[in-house]
């Protein structure tokens, strides 16, 4: 596995922990389907939240957030819809919203996390 | 979410609008919006305030970021606005106190750097802002000697934005950095003309200081050579010196057009534009931005069109408006910007297209129809604004190579003319007028100021024979009543109308 995939895959690991310790409830990870992936699918009161995880050694390549940008965000949307197509059962009653979670730190474990709520 | 808020201004002609920039940050992947009708440079200013900010060792939030420029509807351009859109972005992101930002006017170009930037337009821009109450305006360092002219406001000059966000609490270090400036532009011209090297145009030098002194339009016909452009250019130095208010026009329209103004000129400028010269040209243009043309820098002076008849029809017609109202509006799409306008015109013209015709010992080879042609070139709207029509000749080689000096210098006839003015100021202290030139006829034939039939004889047969109009009668009446100012009279008499009848034209009384 290649060292940013090592990164990622940390990241998104260090992500499902703290998002379990703010009361989300982890349903899927690395969903693929046709369109792409989705990170982490979670349930978070009366919210079915779609999450991007993005992880950066450092931000001198820019900001993690600074890579969800419009074209990625519609992306999400569309991969939000389609897990909801699949899995109806789990979805039903449940409003959607996308979020992201950034971290930087070349140890995603203890690197600095930030959390975006609902981005449209 | 976050917001806050600081001003800035926006300028149209020479009108300074006050502008809220408002920044608002919300909770949503990094983007950087300014919206409230930016123009072109002004929508990049995202980049440089981006930039000038991490420079600066100041870090924008990392989130969405929406600058507003209100009132919304009005078409702001120019970079002007970089400064007040860092300071309002950074303040919402908390790096620098909101409260600190609320009241005070930020103008300025941003640097990639960090650094700066001088903008034209500073004068009218923090003049604006004193008008509207503002107590603290920054500008660049650069404006600094220029926005330090206007009264009542705290000016505070700043070299970097980092400076600026340290002024407002931010914990940033200063740089030292070298300040932008304005490249100074070509140096005034200093050379002292003075009315004395002029020989042997006493009647030209005369109607000069009759025009100066009634604020009178003045059209000098004559050959090649005859020394029209030499007395032109020795007006405004007899002109009475400009008041601080006029002062502070004049500059701010120097402002705009992009000059570096570091101190109040109180000689009345002197406007000479090409006789090539298009309508946009002389009343100003731009499709975005108006710039101010050369009647708006003419503004309190004197604007000398040489060799008048080659302008084209067109651009002397413009002239018509700013003639009548003093002011000049340009319509563009989306705005309309209105530059004060009120000066002194000086037309200058050869009497026909080979410049000869009438002079003697020399022969004029232009075809009458020519002549005459050329003499219409000057539309009848425009010649009836222009109170002194004087032909000038040569000079005869006697005079000019005696040696001698004309007796009247600059300095003794500005001191005639600023007498004479000071009398017509106390004359019409009770009307809204201060120069004969701007008096309606109707208040010279009728009322109090009705002079006695004995001094309006050859000016009544004048206008019994059908050589002068009433409107003409109306403009010698003007013409006399400084003539008797000048020669510290309390009402003209039969000299007087003589000899403003002589300033005429082909009217001898």
């Amino acid at each position: 596995m290649a060292a940013k995939d090592e990164l990622g895959r940390a990241g998104e690991e260090r992500a499902a922990q703290h998002l379990r310790q703010h009361g989300y409830t982890v349903l899927d990870t690395n969903w693929r389907c046709a369109q792409g992936e989705i990170d982490i699918v979670a349930v978070h009161g009366a919210y079915l939240a779609v999450v991007e995880v993005k992880t950066r050694r450092s931000a001198s390549f820019g900001h993690p957030f600074e890579a969800i940008d419009q074209r990625k965000r519609r992306r999400l949307w569309a991969l939000a819809f389609a897990w909801r197509a699949e899995h109806p059962d789990l979805a039903r009653g449940l409003e959607l919203r996308i979020e992201a979670i950034g971290i930087i730190g070349t140890d995603p474990a203890v690197g600095l996390l930030e959390h975006l709520s609902d981005i449209s | 979410m976050s917001t806050a808020r600081t001003w800035a201004v926006a300028l149209t002609g020479v009108d300074g609008h006050l502008i809220e920039v408002e920044a608002d940050l919300s909770n949503q992947t990094p983007e950087f919006k300014i919206i409230g009708l930016p123009d072109k440079s002004l929508g990049e200013a995202v980049q440089r305030v981006h930039n000038a900010c991490k420079n600066a060792g100041l870090d924008l939030p990392r989130r969405r970021l929406t600058v507003n420029l209100s009132p919304a509807s009005l078409p702001k351009h120019g970079a002007g606005f970089d400064l007040g859109i860092a300071v309002a972005t950074l303040a919402a992101g908390g790096s620098i106190e909101r409260r600190a930002i609320a009241h005070t006017v930020h103008i300025g170009e941003l640097g990639l750097d960090g650094r700066i930037r001088p903008v034209p337009g500073v004068l009218p821009a923090v003049f604006a802002a004193a008008r509207a109450g503002f107590e603290r305006v920054i500008v660049p360092r650069g404006n600094e000697a220029e926005a330090r002219l206007v009264p009542g406001v705290e000016v505070r000059a700043a070299a970097s934005l980092a400076e600026v966000a340290v002024w407002h609490g931010a914990d940033v270090e200063v740089p030292d950095v070298e300040p932008v400036v304005v490249a100074p532009g070509a140096p005034a011209d200093s050379e002292a003309l003075d009315l004395a090297d002029v020989v042997g145009q006493e009647d030209a030098v005369e109607a000069l200081v009759v025009a100066a002194a009634g604020g009178h339009h003045l059209l000098l016909s004559g050959p090649p050579g005859a020394g029209k452009t030499m007395l032109a250019r020795r007006l405004p130095g007899i002109l009475p010196a400009l008041s601080e208010r006029e002062a502070l026009e004049v500059a701010a329209i120097r402002s705009l057009s992009g000059e570096a103004v570091t101190s109040l000129e109180s000689l009345p400028p002197l406007e000479t534009p090409h006789h090539s010269a298009s309508v946009a040209a002389l009343v100003g243009g731009g499709s975005r931005v108006a710039r101010p043309g050369a009647i708006a820098r003419a503004h309190c002076g004197v604007l000398f069109l040489d060799e008048a008849a080659e302008f084209s029809r067109v651009a002397l017609d413009a002239l018509r408006q700013p003639l009548e109202a003093g002011m000049i509006e340009v319509h563009r799409a989306g705005f309309t910007a209105r530059f004060p306008a009120r000066f002194q015109l000086l037309l200058a013209m050869n009497p026909c297209p080979c410049g000869n015709y009438g002079l003697r010992g020399a022969e004029c080879v232009c075809p009458p129809a020519a002549i005459r042609r050329y003499s219409t070139r000057l539309s009848g709207p425009l010649r009836d604004r222009v109170d002194i029509d004087l032909p000038v000749t040569r000079v005869a080689a006697s005079r000019a190579t005696s040696g001698g000096r004309a007796e009247l210098t600059t300095a003794v006839a500005a001191e005639r003319v600023s007498a004479a003015r000071e009398r017509a100021v106390h004359r019409w202290s009770s009307t809204p007028w201060r120069r004969n030139a701007d008096v309606p006829g109707t208040w010279l034939r009728q009322g109090a100021l009705r002079l006695p039939p004995a001094a309006r004889t050859p000016l009544d047969r004048a206008l019994e024979r059908g050589t002068l109009t009433l409107r003409g009668y109306d403009r010698v009446l003007r013409l006399a009543w400084t003539m008797a100012d000048l020669a510290e009279l309390e009402r003209p008499g039969l000299d007087e109308i003589g000899r403003a009848l002589h300033l005429k034209r082909g009217m001898n009384p």
